[in-house]
């Protein structure tokens, strides 16, 4: 039977009329929903962590900060082209994420190691594999999170970009058309970023590392590729330019969204590549993206207990 | 007490010749156990493969050889079923310390499967069973190691399995800790009617907690009884005795009392206090009475009656000592 545990005193405050009655131990016999369940649990408190949500005040600061870095300029955009009755917006929807990636940036690199390094900082994994979940549960659970996270803050700014062309009657047909390129483009964005984020997080236990080390990998792989195209650029080698631009996660949407979704390149000279250099392009970063979730598990499976 | 417990015939683990073979070292060499229901205690060394058969158990790490069952399941192939069905307690530390122990349990208890509603009304329940009230609100990394403790203990039983695996629940803790923990691991089976399996590298403490008590080295098993079987073979009460101006040498009286009376004593050397201690060795309730009894007569003030703890190597030296003693006698 149970033992009667008597509340402490604090609990019963003068004037509470509620009484508490320990009526012991309870069975639970309702439903358990089993591993598919636990996976979209594991993803909405993941998704949710990365803004803050349900964690610290303090943990909320940051991404809510970038989160309104990342959509001022566009409402400011936005404010100028209807205040000028402009005839189309000064940035086109695909470029937006690219003249961000600092930020963004940021972002990953903030909130990748907030996902994955404190489960195992804190050796939390080893609790949630004691659960019906597997692996490749927990795998897809956080880089379906990180990605969405990424995607929600990419593409809230285009969101406001078109409502605004639409507010400043700007021809929708056209606006719709480069609203949607924009948002495959930062969607092939999110899940690349995400993947390499989360791969670089997943090693290190360290929070502080991870964040040095995601800052590290996507400045100085932009900086090193567009020093080499600039230079490519003033030696009169434009063919080498698109080719260069394989080395850096943002060069590489840089690329996919010149060659297919309709944008111009920011690469030196607008040398984007052509169709033939683009499917390259677009096999890259599906190889990445894959890799970073081959990586993901092959790093997990040795976690374990 | 209502004991929710041994039903006739019922097998919680069953473990055949269960082998766990690394490239180095062999951490499970054909371990064949049944365990029943109620509190089992695991007892092994370090190192001596607890914790890789509890990996085994939960269906996370395959066996190289033989094969395991945990509440009628295959560990092989149904290691999903059993782990909505069990709980597990790790031996190191496995919280974050930025969220409150509601918030912890919640999420852990979703991870089971449980809807939103019954996680939050489950945690509620769990966490005042495990004695943490109004703290429970505040992060964890303010929490005493004890508070820790409840809370890792609660994430196991939050959605109330059937087994659950404790690990060294009492490490790190102080005395007071310990035996609170011990009460509420005992707990556990008599009022929520779950099995429990407990390792620890200290036999004394699972001796007053368990039901049962397996004993593995370097991943054979030594020995499987229940605890009235060892405790009758192990028990080792300490007794410390004040001297009076009857008798200037207390110890020395009470043990010659106890001599004349047929018991065999020990100076208990070695110890803290060592001249001041005697050790014998209870046959049950009859000793204490016994040594409450004579150390009353002689007029001696008692300062102490305690069963010592054991350390777990005692109990193989004493299985080596009680094997000769057999050659030697047959």
């Amino acid at each position: 039977m149970a033992v009667e545990q008597p509340l402490p005193a604090s609990a019963a405050t003068p004037g509470d009329q509620t009484r508490i009655h320990n009526i012991g131990y309870r069975n639970y016999d309702g439903p358990r929903l089993g591993r598919s369940y636990a996976t979209r649990s594991l993803y909405s408190q993941s998704l949710r962590g990365a803004y803050g949500l349900g964690r610290s005040v303090k943990s909320k600061v940051l991404p809510m900060l970038l989160f309104v870095v990342m959509c001022v300029p566009a409402a400011i955009m936005v404010a100028v082209a209807v205040a000028t009755k402009a005839r189309e917006l000064p940035v086109d929807y695909t470029r937006y994420a690219i003249i961000m990636q600092a930020v963004i940036s940021l972002y990953v690199a903030s909130q990748a190691p907030q996902s994955v390094s404190r489960d195992l900082r804190f050796k939390t994994v080893p609790l949630y594999f004691s659960r019906p979940i597997e692996t490749a549960d927990y795998v897809r659970a956080k880089y379906a999170a990180l990605a969405s996270a990424l995607f929600v803050l990419t593409a809230a700014p285009l969101i406001v970009l078109y409502v605004g062309a639409l507010l400043a009657k700007l021809d929708f047909a056209d606006q719709t058309k480069g609203f949607a390129q924009g948002l495959v483009s930062v969607a092939l964005l999110s899940l690349l970023f995400a993947g390499i984020g989360l791969v670089i997080a997943s090693v290190t236990p360290r929070r502080g590392f991870g964040i040095a080390a995601v800052i590290a990998v996507l400045t100085i792989s932009y900086g090193a590729v567009s020093t080499l195209q600039a230079i490519a650029d003033a030696q009169n080698s434009t063919g080498a330019i698109p080719w260069i631009g394989l080395f850096s996660p943002v060069t590489l949407i840089d690329g996919v969204q010149s060659a297919f979704l309709g944008a111009s390149s920011a690469f030196p000279g607008a040398a984007g590549p052509g169709s033939g250099e683009g499917a390259v392009y677009v096999l890259v970063v599906l190889g990445l993206i894959a890799a970073g979730y081959g990586l993901l598990m092959r790093r997990y499976k040795k976690v374990g207990l | 007490m209502v004991r929710v417990t041994s039903v006739d015939g019922v097998t919680v683990i069953a473990t055949e010749s269960l082998s766990k073979r690394f490239p180095r070292v062999t951490a499970l060499d054909r371990l064949s156990v049944d365990i029943g229901p109620g509190v089992t205690g695991l007892v092994g060394a370090n190192g001596a493969g607890k914790s890789t058969l509890i990996k085994i158990l939960l269906g996370l790490s395959p066996a190289t050889e033989g094969r395991a069952e945990v509440l009628g399941l295959d560990v092989a192939s149904e290691g999903a079923a059993i782990r909505e069905r069990v709980g597990y307690m790790p031996e190191h530390d496995c919280l974050p310390p930025d969220v409150s122990a509601t918030e912890f349990v919640v999420h852990m208890a979703r991870m089971s499967g449980l809807p939103p509603a019954a996680a939050r009304e489950r945690t509620a329940d769990t966490l005042r069973h495990v004695g943490l009230y109004e703290e429970r609100y505040r992060p964890i990394g303010g929490y005493s190691t004890g508070m820790k403790q409840r809370v890792k203990l609660a994430q196991a039983l939050v959605h109330d399995p059937r087994l659950v695996f404790l690990d060294e629940p009492t490490n790190g803790l102080d005395p007071v800790g310990r035996d609170e923990m011990l009460g509420l691991i005992r707990r556990i089976h008599t009022d929520f009617g779950i099995s429990v399996l407990v390792t620890s590298h200290l036999l004394g403490e699972l001796e007053r907690t368990c039901d049962h008590v397996v004993v593995i080295d370097g991943g054979k098993l030594l020995r499987s009884s229940s605890t009235t079987d060892f405790t009758q073979t192990t028990t080792t009460l300490a007794v410390e005795v004040t001297d009076t101006d009857e008798h200037p040498d207390g110890t020395r009286a009470l043990r010659e009392a106890l001599h004349a009376r047929g018991v065999t004593v020990e100076a208990g050397s070695g110890l803290p206090g060592a001249g001041h201690i005697l050790l014998l060795t209870a046959q049950g309730e009859e000793t204490y009475d016994l040594v409450r009894d004579v150390v009353a007569d002689l007029g001696l003030g008692l300062v102490r009656m305690e069963q010592r703890r054991h350390h777990i190597s005692e109990v193989f030296t004493e299985d080596e000592q009680r094997k000769e003693a057999a050659v030697h006698g047959s």
